[in-house]
């Protein structure tokens, strides 16, 4: 490639410097007051902690249960994760190597279901876990497995459609050998469709894993003070009288830490991902 | 689009059978609740009802009517905040696609430190919703906050409170783009990725500039990939809760009342949910006109290429 012109590189080095202090600027702030004590947030806005202390990662355990949120919103997201690959990986795989009737409805349906707001069915969805915690007893609402159900509402189509993208960059004349060698059809699926198709189903379980990790609607109507995961936790932050912000920045980090940590280290899978299915 | 003709060998219940837990489970999350909503918006369902919800007397269209009656004072608030809405859509939508391809475009070239520009960019997509509107709910909160010390140290500083009255709307833009930008980022980064780089070589070769290869390059290759981007952004934004809901709490400036948010308290808050599931169904009907217009461009431009 041949040298930048001067005008240009003057330009890329103006955009891309104006992108990153929007982009570092709320992180930096959020550091920060996590390093700051309790009286350096009560009043007036400071950039600098008037002395770095470590306070708020220790008293935010004890403020509020966010050891137990975490744990809730960890066995949540993971579960819906991984049940989000278990449903939408057989499913991909038939539409995407199979011609039958109804795959175009399939399709269709899977594909509006996942732009479809939440509040659509938070109202119902409610009245009928609570109908059922009636009638059988078994507490849909304010437990976790209700949550992780609902939670395949918004990973499921998504996974569906990612996947299917996936599976059709994987040569079909692999499938048939394997069938011809005598594999079964899901013999097929395990052994040779999905290794190939490793980084598909990875960021399918990164998109579920974080769809789940930051959701706040349903988390808010269909929790208790049993089963609180972090979305509605970290609001408990907030008293009558104040806010402990400098907790609140400390919980918001060690919360964020492990997602953004697993999102970078995987995002090139979700960009390759991203080219093979949704964004065909 | 791949027209494999299926070749392998298989029942005709195979992909049925592959299929049975994702319909099962789509049924049960999706199919249920909206017809349960569909009926439920039909029924005089309040708070006396709330615990026997079966039982609620049937109300007709009662409901709707009262949703759509624009000159009633329920129905002018739907209709406010449906304006808000879209308004706070389109907005987040450009920007948030116009700072995407930006980015995009400045780090296709490779130098120092272009993957640590490219991880910076995306955190904000990576952090949970709820946390990157607490940043931002401290730094726009009160009248001394971190946003008013910036501006002020460069001299625009009013001390306003961004979180009140006209404001919030802003407030609630520059969140929601913050946020959601990155994924913009991340999708056309993907589109220009698989752009063949010997287009750009050829063009150079021609003696193209860089704005000519981009217009007569980039742009229209993007193309595809940037229809169903902006449909998905438009969709994620117009149905956001999160960013609003942690923002203001449950006291919504007018300026920002999304709908949302907005349906969400005429059911909850005031334990009307007939009401609440009449709006919803309205709303549905509206995102489903939208997605299937957008979808019926997106296969005819396929057709035509």
């Amino acid at each position: 490639m041949r040298r930048e012109p001067r005008g240009l590189r003057v330009l890329r080095v103006a955009g891309l410097g104006g992108l990153g202090l929007f982009t570092a600027l709320p992180l930096c702030v959020m550091a920060l007051t996590a390093l700051k004590p309790l009286e350096d947030v009560r009043d007036g806005f400071t950039w600098w902690p008037s002395r770095v202390t470590g306070g708020a990662f220790v008293t935010m355990w004890s403020t509020v249960d966010l050891a137990e949120y975490f744990a809730n919103s960890a066995v949540v997201a993971a579960s819906s994760a991984v049940l989000s690959v278990l449903v939408a990986v057989p499913a991909a795989y038939a539409v995407s190597r199979y011609r039958f009737p109804g795959r175009d409805l399939f399709r269709a349906a899977v594909l509006s279901t996942q732009m479809l707001p939440g509040i659509l069915f938070l109202l119902p969805l409610y009245l009928i876990y609570a109908s059922i915690g009636q009638a059988t007893g078994i507490l849909l609402q304010g437990n976790l497995i209700g949550l992780v159900v609902t939670y395949l509402t918004f990973s499921l189509p998504f996974s569906i459609w990612m996947l299917v993208g996936y599976f059709d960059t994987v040569p079909a004349d692999l499938d048939e050998a394997a069938m011809i060698d005598g594999a079964g059809v899901l013999g097929t699926l395990v052994r040779v469709v999905l290794p190939a198709a490793k980084p598909g189903i990875a960021a399918v379980l990164i998109y579920a894993f974080m769809t789940a990790w930051g959701e706040a609607l349903f988390a808010s109507v269909l929790t208790d003070a049993g089963s609180r995961t972090l979305a509605v936790g970290l609001r408990e932050y907030s008293t009558e009288s104040s806010v402990y912000w400098n907790e609140v920045m400390a919980a918001s980090l060690t919360v964020s830490l492990p997602v953004v940590v697993g999102f970078l280290l995987l995002q090139r899978y979700l960009v390759r991902g991203l080219t093979a299915g949704a964004l065909r | 689009m791949t027209t494999r003709s299926h070749r392998v060998p298989c029942g005709p219940s195979v992909p049925y059978l592959l299929l049975a837990p994702a319909v099962v489970f789509e049924v049960l999350v999706h199919l249920l609740p909206m017809l349960g909503g569909l009926w439920m918006s039909l029924h005089e369902l309040n708070q006396f009802f709330v615990r026997d919800w079966t039982s609620a007397p049937n109300a007709g269209l009662d409901n709707y009517r009262v949703a759509v009656d624009f000159d009633g004072a329920v129905g002018a608030e739907l209709l406010r905040s449906f304006g808000v809405t879209a308004a706070f859509s389109v907005l987040v939508v450009a920007l948030s696609f116009g700072l995407g391809l930006t980015a995009a475009t400045l780090l296709q070239r490779p130098f120092r430190g272009r993957l640590l520009v490219r991880g910076l960019f995306l955190v904000p997509y990576a952090l949970p919703v709820y946390t990157a509107a607490l940043v931002w709910k401290f730094m726009l909160d009160r009248g001394d906050g971190a946003v008013n010390a910036a501006l002020g140290a460069v001299g625009l500083g009013g001390g306003e409170f961004w979180l009140l009255g006209q404001n919030a709307f802003l407030s609630l833009v520059v969140t929601a783009v913050w946020r959601l930008w990155p994924f913009a980022f991340l999708a056309l980064m993907a589109g220009l990725q698989s752009i063949p780089a010997e287009l750009y070589d050829a063009a150079e070769v021609d003696g193209a500039g860089a704005a000519q290869r981009f217009r007569l390059i980039t742009l229209p290759l993007l193309r595809p990939v940037a229809r169903v981007l902006v449909l998905v952004l438009f969709l994620w934004t117009f149905n956001d809760f999160t960013v609003p809901y942690v923002l203001f709490d449950e006291s919504v400036p007018q300026a920002a009342n999304l709908i949302s948010v907005h349906v969400y308290q005429s059911s909850f808050l005031t334990w009307n949910f007939g009401l609440g599931a009449a709006m919803s169904t309205v709303l549905l009907l509206f995102l489903l006109v939208v997605v299937a217009l957008s979808l019926a461009l997106t296969s005819r431009s396929r057709r035509a290429t």
